[in-house]
Parts: C-alpha cells; structure tokens; sequence
C-alpha cells in the first residue's frame, strides 16, 4: 500500500483552471491526488496560504498561473514570479525540500501539459514521503 | 473605613533578557506609584520572593502576572503554568513571551547542535571533555538538577492560556505605563487583545518620506550612507515596518536602521513573515527571472529579516529538517 | 540523614539560578552547588545571519548589559571588515559605553545591592528591595536615584537613538552622530550625573563605611578568595571599558599576561560540569585544577574589583583620587575582598562621568564624518570589551558574501562562574551553623555572595560554535548495539 499524497493546487481561473479543465474533457488521465482550489489569478495566491496549507498536513502544493504576458489582468502573473523565489527561500530554511512547492505557468490549452505536470509532482512527493510538518507540529504539543 | 485592597502582583522571565524587567524600571518615578497601589509578591531581579512564595499562594490571589520571555525548558513551563494558576489575568510582555522573540531563531536549528557545539565542540572548550550537562547528576550521592533544555521554542500561549500580549523588544515604557495603568484602573480591552500597542504599522508613523516604492536593487545596511529623510525601503535598505504593528515610536528606523519586526505583525495578519514576502516582492521593479534572482541576490538570509522575533509564531514554527 | 536546602531562585541579579546546600549528619554544610539552569543558543543560531545584522541581535543576549554586547559585536564585526572604522565612530561609543555603565552601576548599586546594606541583610524579604530602599532613605534621595538613571538612559537614546537594544553600530561606523543642538541637551545631564555620582560616593560612606559590622564584612568576612584578575586596560595600565588588552594579575599583584583581543583563545579555556549550563573559564596556560584558590589557581575574576586590581591607575584625576581612598581603605592594592566590587562600581562611575564631560568638550564630537563604507570583507574579528560584569570577548567568521560562519562569544559573567560557585560554598560554609536550622536572613547573607560581582546569567548561558564528527557507540553485554553519527 504506497503512500497517497496530498496535494493542494492554487489554479487561476482563466488559464490553469481552464486548462485542468481542459485535460478532464479531454480525458487525459492523471493522479487524484491534487485537490484543486480555484483562484481568480496567480496574485491571489498568498505565501500564507502556501504555508498553511502545509501545516495543515498537505505533503505538497502546486501553483499554477497565466504565462508571463499572459495574465487575464495584465500583471498579476508578475507579483507570483517575484514572490516565488523568496517563497522558496523561506521554505528551505525551515527544512521544507523543494520538490514539495511547485510554481509553474498552465494556459487554457495545455490540458496535457496539466496532467504531466500533476503526474511528475505526485511521483516525486511519493519518493519523498509524507510531509512531516502537520505531525512534528502536533506533537510539538505533546511532547517537548 | 474601608482601605482599598492593594494589587498582588508578579512579574517573570523565562527565557529572557532583562529588558523587558528594564523597561519596567524605566517608566522612572512611575513604580513608585506602581509600589503604592501594589505589592510585587514576586519579581526575580528585584524583590526576594522564591517559588516556593508562589506555591504557598491561593489559586486566582495573584491579580497580575507579567510574564516575559519564552518557553525554552521545562523551568519556564512550570513557572508559566504555576503563574497561570495563581493569577486572575496573565500577560505576555515582550516580544519573546508574545512570538518567541530573537531566542526563537533557534528553532532554525536543533537541540542537540546547539548542545553538542556548545560543550563538546567549541574551540575554547577544556580539551577531551565529553561532558554534556544533564537534567539529573549524582556528585557523590547528591542529586543535582537542572531544567530540561526543550527541543524547541516555545510562545507563551503555546503552554498556557494568556489573557492579554505586550508586543515589542522591549515594550515602549510609555506602553508599559499605559497597560499598568489599565489594569490599575480596571479598564482592559477583551481578553486575548494586543495592549499598549497601535493598530496601525509602523510604517504608517514613520516620518520619512514615501514617494514611490520601486526596486531595482537591494544594498546591506553597511553597503551605502542613506538619505535620512526618504523611507528605507525606497532607498533598497530592509525595513519591515510596512508588516509591523506600531507602537514603538519608530525608534529603530529613526536611529537610521531598518524595522526589524520586534512589535509583531498587525492586527489580522496570523504571519508576519509571509505577509512581508508578499508586500517586499510586489514592489521588486522588475518582470525577467533573471533579473528578479540577481535582485533577491542582494538579500541574503531572508526568513531571518522576515521572522527575526517571530519564528516560533510563524504558521510553520520551526524547521522540520530530518 | 543528610538534607538540603534550595535557594530558588537566587533573586536580585539578572538571569536564573539556584543554590543548593547539602548538609551532613551533624548539620554541617557538606557541600554547595551554584545551578544555572538556562541556556539559548546564541552562537549556533547566529550562524547564517549577514554579519552586520549580529550586533542587533546579540544585543538581546542581554537587556541589562546590551550596549556591552552591541559594542564588543560591532568591533568583532569592524574586524570582519578589515578594521575600517570612521576614527569619531569610536568615539562616539565610547562615549555611549559610559552613559550606559552609569545606568547599569545605579540600576545595580540601589536596586540590586543596596537593599542588603540600607534595609539589612536579614530584613524581612518583602521589603529587602528597592522600594524598601526608597522608605529607608526617603522619597526624595529615591526620587534622584531614579531621575539619575533616567539621565543616562536618555543621554544613550539621544546619542544613539534607543536605549535597551540599540541599533547603531555599523560596518563602519554609526549609524548616526551627535549634533550640536543633540550635545547642548547632554551637557547638563552630564553635570547632574557627576554630582550624583558624588552623592553616591558619599551615601556608601556614610551606610557602609560607616557601619562597623559592614565593614567587617567587607574586610575579615568570608567573601574573598585567592584567585586572579582579569580587565581590560589601555596603554597606561588604566582602565578603559571599550577598548585594549586583556590584562590578568594575581591578587599579590603579579602580572600573569597581557594580550592582545586577537589572542585571547590562547589564555582562556572552558570547563564543563553535568549539573550546570553555564561553563567555567580558566586560564588555559595553566590548566583546570578544579576550584582550588591559591598562588597558582587557574580561576579568575573579572568584576569592577578586579578591574582595578589589574588596573595601575585610573584614566580620570578624580576618579584617581576615588581609588586612591577605596584601596587605602581596604588595606592595600590589590584586593580579595570581593564585596569592594560595590564600591568599586561607585569609583568607575566617577571615571565614566569624567569622561563624559572630556567627550562634551571635545570639539569633533559634533562632526558628521561618523560613518564610512568599508571597501573589503576579510572574514574575521575579535572584538573585546569590558561589559559591567566582567571582560566580554565576541569572536565571529565571515564568509566573502558577509555571512556568519561561526561566533564564539565569552562573556562577562561566565568568567566569573568557578569564583561565585567558591565564594558561595565558603561562605554557606561559614554561616550556617550545624544544628541550627539556617533562616532567611542568613540564606540572603550566601546569596550576598553572588551579588557582588553583578552577574547576568542571561549574558553568560550561551552556545559556542565549531562542528567536529561525532561518533556514539553504545555497547550492550560486549556487542555493538546502536551507533550514532554526526
């Protein structure tokens, strides 16, 4: 029985979404293991959530939005760019391996490129194991 | 005639430095007053009350407790979880007790790295020792004892249930006079709230000149001589005062440095750290990843900037490195 | 059936600690056990910081003494920069440095140590404190202790921004200057303090001096101990609190060494004990002996008192004339008499006050050329200054990028760790009598013992760096049963 992982995505609306969208119409299989909460664009993706979302017993977090350029609000994609590497920063330094955040750019027509992308995250985040956040913080409380 | 019951009061630091005790002493002629509505029942650097004063008291005699620094062994839980018992209202003061404070930049390492470079490995250390202090010794049939060092820092909230916060490294001791005479006067905001400090940032007060906030480059403080007129930030400087809560009087950025976060974050932000990741990266002025690395490059070491006093109240804590 | 009695917690200093005294079958003092149960970890998770950041956060090692750490830190990093240091920027701190110990030395004597001389040293605990101190000597003697020290905290926060926790030193420099209408508001608070310093000088005459049974105390009681010295001095053999080298002289007056910040790991070593954090320095050359006293003890002090034991001369005319009396007086130079150090904290603040006034009148203190930008990081530095309680050595590493590789840090208080776990058990030793069930006055009376050098246990528990393999075999009936590898 081999581990399961959880998976949260962060999907803008109008290109990931439409283009996760895009490969279930398709029928283009691809792992259950990301549970897909829909944003209106990449810039709504707070670090908190990413964070969050960990320390809640996600084993990893996946973001998507438009390609640089592209953004349904012309700059939003920009602020997730730059916010990204500090994010990255950030994680590293609290021990969080870095297969475990992904941030990557999906347009409405990459419905194949969605499920790679789903398929090559949960296969490496099933090497690496579950997250040991949400349980050391549980019990961090009980035991010190 | 009636005399009016004087205040039972007790001040305490777990892992702390001194300054938050300090900052009581500076309110000046004001503990006078302090002395004449209340007797300190206990208050380690100044008055000779022991534990054993404390365990002696009725559960709830105590009317308040002010508790600085963090839970960094099982001592400071104890004495946090006695304090608790005995008083009707506890505070966190500082920003140790409140968010784990600077000793919280020790959950980026572990216990025993701390232990064993500390004692084994240092280069002053006695050569060939391999003597690690412990919570039980027996020197000749005496057992001695020592508190156990925790694998982690704790906030006070994270032990025991804490009625009111006094943010900052130390408190401002106009804002130490401010929650003493509250609690004086009987006139205290909801339990849980943030006292003797502002509800707005520290950036909202500060004097400096905000034009518009555009980087291209990040300096170390060391790296140029600033305009001491225009905000640090424009000026690629670090300062987190946009992410922190105000009270301080800006002391920090009005010595010519940067905000280091010391007052916490603002009301309805749960992490000062990722809020300030959003703010500092939505002002980088540029769209090449590339050009974004180099400009970050200049930055080094930035969950410490972003979590320098509240790395044990950030959502993640401590790190989870196997 | 022997017992024992705690001290817990020890009170009237800053940090944790306890005492515990075991007593034998006739009641005796058996043995005495000074316990400093804290430890942070400052020197391991310093580790990875930009180096211009540690001064603003080894600042909270302590909040009594933070300036002590602040400065020594900055000089550490200066070295870290190839010692590029703009000339008035040295200045300036030293200038800070001795408003800061005037209000360390006033916070000490009449918070800390007065109580046990102006309300006694078996007054009931409750009112053995400040405010007891305050009812003793009227409110308005308490009134100018208090506005005295908020003098010289507000001469700190407007020379160097804020007080508790500065943030001013730089690579460098400072990060800002004094300007002339910032220098008019000092002086008169500069005037007010000397005369304060006076009366305090005059007030331990009168309480102490003038009580034979205190004086006793001080001279024949069973608080002194046979064990070197350690302060910083400059090039006239004066102390000075912010800059020179470590002298260390036997308290027959014997110059033992004198070196160079840079060398300081070759003359001081740490010992470790299981049932305390804290370490106990010794004079490495000499090896660690256990708590012996004696002509050819390894264990040091570094307090007011040994800081001018080490001391030929004071820097200041009438802080000369003060140790001039105070050695008179206590028969001799140098001293062992450990509880001096109160009245040597008194002749320092004259110094401090001094010089105060010599940097008021010094027509540079005004000028802006107190920062320069350092053009090299050359990756190491050891900066050493005497903080109130003992000489304080911070050693840090850099990388090329200005990224902490390593901090040691040797501080204050934990020099003096091994003399008050001695003094400590001497005097339990002498003042409890067996059979007789000791009270509380004569428990304040062992803690008196500690309380003379001052101490900061905040200051003194920390971690030190390095990273040397570690390797744990555990052995079970002969075999091999685990292994553990770092």
């Amino acid at each position: 029985m081999s581990f399961e992982p959880k998976i949260v995505g962060f999907l803008c609306n109008w290109c990931s979404y439409t283009g996760a969208d895009l490969a279930g119409t398709s029928r283009i299989p691809y792992p259950a293991n990301v549970r897909i909460i829909r944003v209106m664009c990449s810039a709504r993706i707070d670090p908190t959530f990413v964070v969050q979302a960990l320390a809640q017993g996600a084993d990893a977090v996946l973001i998507c939005g438009c390609h640089p350029g592209d953004c349904h609000y012309s700059e939003g994609n920009y602020k997730a760019m730059r916010r990204f590497p500090l994010l990255k920063q950030l994680l590293k330094a609290y021990g969080v391996e870095d297969d475990r955040v992904r941030q990557t750019w999906v347009s409405a027509s990459e419905g194949q490129r969605f499920a790679e992308i789903v398929t090559d995250l949960t296969e490496r985040v099933r090497a690496l194991g579950p997250s040991r956040i949400h349980p050391e913080l549980l019990n961090d409380q009980r035991e010190r | 005639m009636t005399e009016k019951k004087k205040l039972q009061i007790a001040l305490y630091w777990g892992a702390a430095c001194g300054g938050c005790d300090v900052a009581v002493l500076d309110t000046n002629e004001f503990i006078l007053d302090v002395a004449a509505a209340a007797d300190i029942r206990f208050w380690p650097i100044a008055v000779d009350g022991k534990y054993a004063d404390v365990e002696a008291l009725a559960d709830g005699e105590l009317d308040l407790a002010i508790f600085n620094g963090a839970v960094r062994n099982s001592e400071n839980q104890q004495v946090a979880e006695l304090l608790r018992r005995k008083s009707k209202i506890l505070v966190a003061f500082g920003s140790c007790a409140h968010l784990g404070g600077i000793p919280g930049l020790a959950n980026l390492v572990k216990r025993e790295e701390i232990l064993t470079t500390a004692y084994l490995a240092n280069a002053s250390i006695q050569s060939g020792n391999r003597t690690i202090p412990c919570p039980e010794t027996n020197c000749d049939g005496k057992k001695l004892e020592i508190p156990v060092l925790y694998k982690r820092v704790y906030r006070l909230a994270d032990i025991v249930d804490v009625d009111y916060f006094v943010p900052g490294c130390p408190p401002a001791p106009e804002q130490v006079k401010n929650v003493l005479l509250a609690v004086v006067q009987g006139e205290l905001p909801p339990r849980k709230s943030v006292i003797g400090a502002s509800d707005r940032t520290v950036c909202d007060d500060c004097k400096r000149s905000k034009e518009e906030k555009k980087i291209q480059r990040f300096f170390r403080p060391f790296e140029i001589i600033q305009n001491p007129d225009r905000c640090l930030l424009e000026q690629g400087l670090l300062c987190m005062g946009s992410a922190t809560r105000s009270g301080c009087g800006v002391r920090c950025p009005n010595s010519n440095q940067g905000c280091r976060g010391c007052y916490g974050p603002p009301p309805g932000v749960r992490d000062q750290g990722t809020k300030f990741l959003s703010a500092l990266a939505s002002i980088i002025d540029s769209k090449d990843p590339a050009e974004i690395e180099e400009i970050l490059s200049h930055l080094p070491d930035f969950t410490a900037y972003a979590y320098r006093f509240g790395l044990p109240a950030s959502i993640l804590q401590r790190s989870h490195r196997s | 059936m022997s017992r024992s009695i705690k001290i817990d917690p020890i009170t009237r200093l800053e940090g944790h600690g306890k005492i515990e005294i075991f007593l034998n079958d006739d009641g005796a003092v058996e043995d005495c056990f000074f316990q400093i149960p804290e430890l942070r970890g400052f020197e391991r998770f310093v580790v990875g910081r930009p180096i211009e950041e540690l001064p603003r956060i080894v600042t909270r090692i302590c909040g009594v003494c933070p300036a002590s750490h602040h400065m020594a830190s900055a000089k550490a990093v200066d070295g870290c920069f190839g010692n590029e240091v703009a000339p008035l920027a040295h200045k300036l701190r030293d200038m800070y440095y001795h408003a800061h110990y005037i209000h360390s030395h006033i916070a000490h004597f009449y918070a800390l140590a007065a109580p046990d001389f102006v309300c006694g040293p078996d007054a009931d605990p409750s009112v053995r404190n400040i405010l007891g101190v305050v009812a003793k000597v009227g409110l308005e003697i308490g009134k100018q202790v208090i506005r005295a020290r908020a003098l010289a905290q507000n001469i700190q926060q407007i020379l160097g921004g804020r007080t508790t926790h500065l943030v001013w030193c730089l690579p460098g420099g400072v990060s800002k200057g004094l300007t002339p209408e910032e220098l008019q508001e000092i002086r008169p608070m500069v005037q007010e303090l000397s005369s304060f310093v006076d009366f305090s000088l005059k007030l331990f005459r009168d309480v102490v001096l003038g009580n034979p049974s205190y004086v006793d105390l001080i001279l024949h009681g069973p608080y002194t101990l046979d064990v070197q010295n350690m302060g910083l001095v400059d090039e006239h053999n004066a102390p000075n609190f912010y800059h020179g080298k470590v002298r260390v002289v036997d308290f027959q007056g014997q110059e033992i060494v004198k070196y160079e910040p840079a060398e300081y790991f070759e003359h001081v070593a740490e010992h470790v004990e299981p049932w305390t954090y804290l370490k106990f320095p010794y004079l490495k050359k000499r090896g660690w002996k256990g708590f012996k006293e004696g002509i050819d003890s390894s264990i040091y002090c570094a307090t007011p008192l040994a800081r001018l034991n080490v001391a030929d001369r004071m820097a200041t005319p009438r802080a000369q004339e003060a140790f001039e009396q105070m050695f008179t007086t206590l028969g001799g130079h140098p001293s062992k008499a450990l509880m001096a150090s109160h009245w040597a904290r008194l002749v320092e603040m004259v110094q401090n006050a001094e010089m105060l006034q010599r940097y008021c009148d010094d027509p540079e203190i005004t000028s802006e050329q107190y920062r320069v930008v350092p053009r090299q990081i050359t990756g190491t530095g050891v900066g050493i200054v005497e903080a109130m309680r003992g000489t304080l050595t911070h050693h840090y590493t850099c990388d090329n990028n200005g990224i902490c590789t390593s901090a040691n840090l040797i501080v204050g208080t934990t020099n003096n760790n091994a003399p008050i776990q001695m003094v400590t058990k001497k005097v339990a030793q002498t003042l409890i009598q067996p059979g007789k069930a000791p009270h509380q006055g004569i428990l304040n009376m062992i803690e008196m013992a500690f309380r003379a050098f001052d101490p900061c246990y905040s200051c003194a528990t920390h971690s030190l760096p390095g990273q040397m393999p570690l390797e744990v075999r555990v052995y079970k009936g002969g075999e091999l049963y685990r292994q553990f590898k770092r």
